[in-house]
């Protein structure tokens, strides 16, 4: 292939960079709208770059105001955390199970864990509710924590991994007398180290955005994750845009770094798996 | 044993050592197979607990008549009632053809997703910038999303019609505000998030065609045009259908957009199978109502999985 500079070619760049900004306009209409006074919001034609800039006020408004974004913010990051770090510990475990230790009944158990795979999540949320009610799940940051912490997804991603470890590797730490929790920990998990962060993130990214299962299985107010109180807060300030925005804003940024640390990751994790949140 | 054979007392030996060896190994066998279930145990329960009960419930509560605040014993049994009742209600058929017409936004964004691939995968320069630029929709929240569409669709002081009116259209739609514009709305804006997932699994699918089909074709004089109808097309045919696939089930499940920006209205014009099945349950305490539609809805996912596996075969044709 040349590698010549061709006019055609950033023809082409030039027109997709157009269309890409037009893709993007609802964000950058976003950014710009929480930076302006909420008189100027609806002002036409739109003012991209504020012309009287309000962003300090706003943020200051959002955060520390009477709307507490700070304390669901800290609700999102813990609940978020957790479930990441439960959800691959415990699909980690289950793939190097299925993969790596032979036994009889491991085949029959992960046909039955996969067959769950097709069951739709809506189709269950009633007795779900009923099941948390009853156990005193319902309304507890730990319930939530547990409704996402077993990814039929994530064994399954993670099991093709481990599946590609040569026995060798095994063999030869069994000779050596290792057993295996220390084989798992010591030579397996570092080896799959790529899929494991792949992983992680896409559980990040996905736990943060659920909006469905806290709206159904958190009622208090304090306990309410950053989606949830987005929603709150848009039919409490229907008119005020500026901090809407500036809400929305603070609700997408935590994602924007985790993609822009882990681009090449989720990418091509999405790519490989064809996983879909 | 005194008076056997040096060879009878071997093959002796050999079968007593062989014995030993099986009792070991059945004893190993047993060790592996209790660190087995160690080691996927609290996925098996998991998965147990809170999908397995919950899918044979919902089988069950979909034929009782019940709500939450009474206790278990007031469950009345009423066979195929809750199916009857939902079957005649014409909310849920509306759902039902909502989420039919929603099938529509899969193509849509597929042949985007295709053609916004092509372009980048070869023909600019930036390209990670533009994988970024197109996977943002996939990675914020739909509730930021659909905020920031719910303000730019607003009909009268809103963006997009304030630049429709500053292009003379004068009855401009009122979008979510409008029975006839609001399920559009919705599916426009599904279309512009779902561009990005589909766009990097297409382009996963084009990198990994061999350059060989590509230089061959050269020499043969091909068109851009054959290139794109007899190399990309029929290659990605199995990226092609597992996003179709994939694609079709998502909209069976889409809730959020909904829930956020229409609830179903306005006059359950955008009301679809999640939204309602919801709104039974959560909103109207309908549980046996709501498990039907439950019921409904898996029967609805088993049937594009099972054709998926059956058509699998024979539209992968490389």
């Amino acid at each position: 292939m040349e590698k010549r500079f061709s006019i055609g070619k950033l023809v082409i760049t030039v027109i997709a960079f157009i269309i890409s900004i037009a893709f993007l306009l609802p964000f950058v209409w976003m950014l710009s709208t929480s930076f302006k006074m909420e008189a100027d919001v609806f002002k036409f034609p739109i003012e991209w770059i504020p012309s009287r800039w309000n962003g300090i006020e706003n943020f200051k408004e959002v955060w520390l105001g009477q709307y507490t974004f700070a304390l669901y913010y800290w609700n999102s990051i813990k609940i978020t955390v957790i479930t990441t770090i439960i959800s691959v510990t415990v699909s980690a475990m289950a793939a190097y199970g299925f993969s790596k230790i032979n036994f009889p009944a491991g085949k029959v158990l992960f046909i039955i864990i996969l067959a769950t795979y097709m069951v739709p999540q809506q189709s269950i949320l009633v007795p779900q509710f009923i099941l948390y009610r009853y156990l005193g799940l319902f309304d507890s940051h730990f319930g939530l924590i547990l409704l996402g912490s077993f990814s039929v997804l994530g064994t399954f991603m993670l099991r093709q991994f481990f599946m590609s470890i040569h026995s060798d590797y095994i063999d030869a730490a069994k000779i050596d007398g290792a057993g295996h929790f220390r084989i798992f920990w010591s030579i397996a998990m570092p080896l799959v180290r790529p899929a494991i962060a792949t992983y992680a993130i896409l559980r990040f990214i996905w736990t943060w955005n659920d909006f469905q299962n806290p709206l159904i299985f958190l009622r208090t107010d304090e306990l309410y994750t950053i989606q949830l109180a987005m929603q709150k807060f848009t039919s409490l300030n229907g008119e005020f845009y500026s901090l809407i925005m500036a809400a929305a804003v603070s609700a997408i940024l935590p994602l924007i770094i985790v993609f822009i640390i882990g681009q090449k990751q989720v990418i091509e994790g999405i790519a490989l798996g064809g996983v879909k949140g | 044993m005194r008076y056997l054979s040096v060879e009878a007392k071997t093959v002796l030996e050999k079968v007593e050592y062989v014995n030993i060896k099986k009792l070991k190994k059945s004893s190993l066998e047993k060790r592996e197979s209790w660190i087995g279930f160690l080691f996927v145990s609290p996925m098996f329960i998991g998965v147990s607990v809170l999908t397995l009960l919950p899918i044979i419930a919902t089988f069950f509560l979909a034929f009782a008549d019940w709500n939450f605040i009474m206790g278990i014993q007031s469950v009345k049994w009423v066979g195929l009632d809750n199916f009857k009742v939902l079957f005649a209600n014409e909310v849920f058929v509306k759902s039902v053809l909502n989420n039919l017409l929603f099938l529509l936004t899969v193509p849509f964004s597929m042949v985007i997703s295709l053609i916004i691939a092509i372009v980048i995968d070869k023909h600019v320069y930036m390209k990670s910038y533009f994988k970024v630029a197109f996977f943002m929709p996939y990675i914020s929240s739909i509730v930021a999303i659909a905020v920031v569409w719910q303000v730019l669709f607003n009909p009268t002081e809103g963006p997009i019609n304030q630049f429709l009116f500053s292009l003379g259209v004068e009855n401009s739609p009122k979008w979510i505000a409008d029975p006839n514009f609001a399920l559009i709305s919705l599916m426009i804006i599904q279309i512009w998030a779902s561009i990005g997932f589909n766009m990097i699994i297409y382009l996963a699918g084009l990198q990994s065609i061999p350059k060989e089909l590509y230089e061959a074709a050269n020499m043969d004089g091909a068109t851009p045009l054959d290139k794109f109808k007899h190399i990309m097309l029929p290659t990605l045919s199995p990226t092609t259908f597992f996003l179709l696939i994939t694609g079709i089930i998502a909209t069976f499940k889409v809730f959020d957009l909904i829930a956020v920006l229409t609830k179903g209205g306005p006059i359950n014009s955008t009301t679809m199978l999640v939204w309602h099945l919801y709104d039974s349950a959560f909103v109207n305490l309908k549980i046996g109502y709501a498990s039907a539609i439950a019921v409904v809805l898996f029967f609805f996912v088993l049937l594009i999985t099972l054709v998926q596996w059956v058509l699998q075969k024979k539209w992968v044709n490389y």
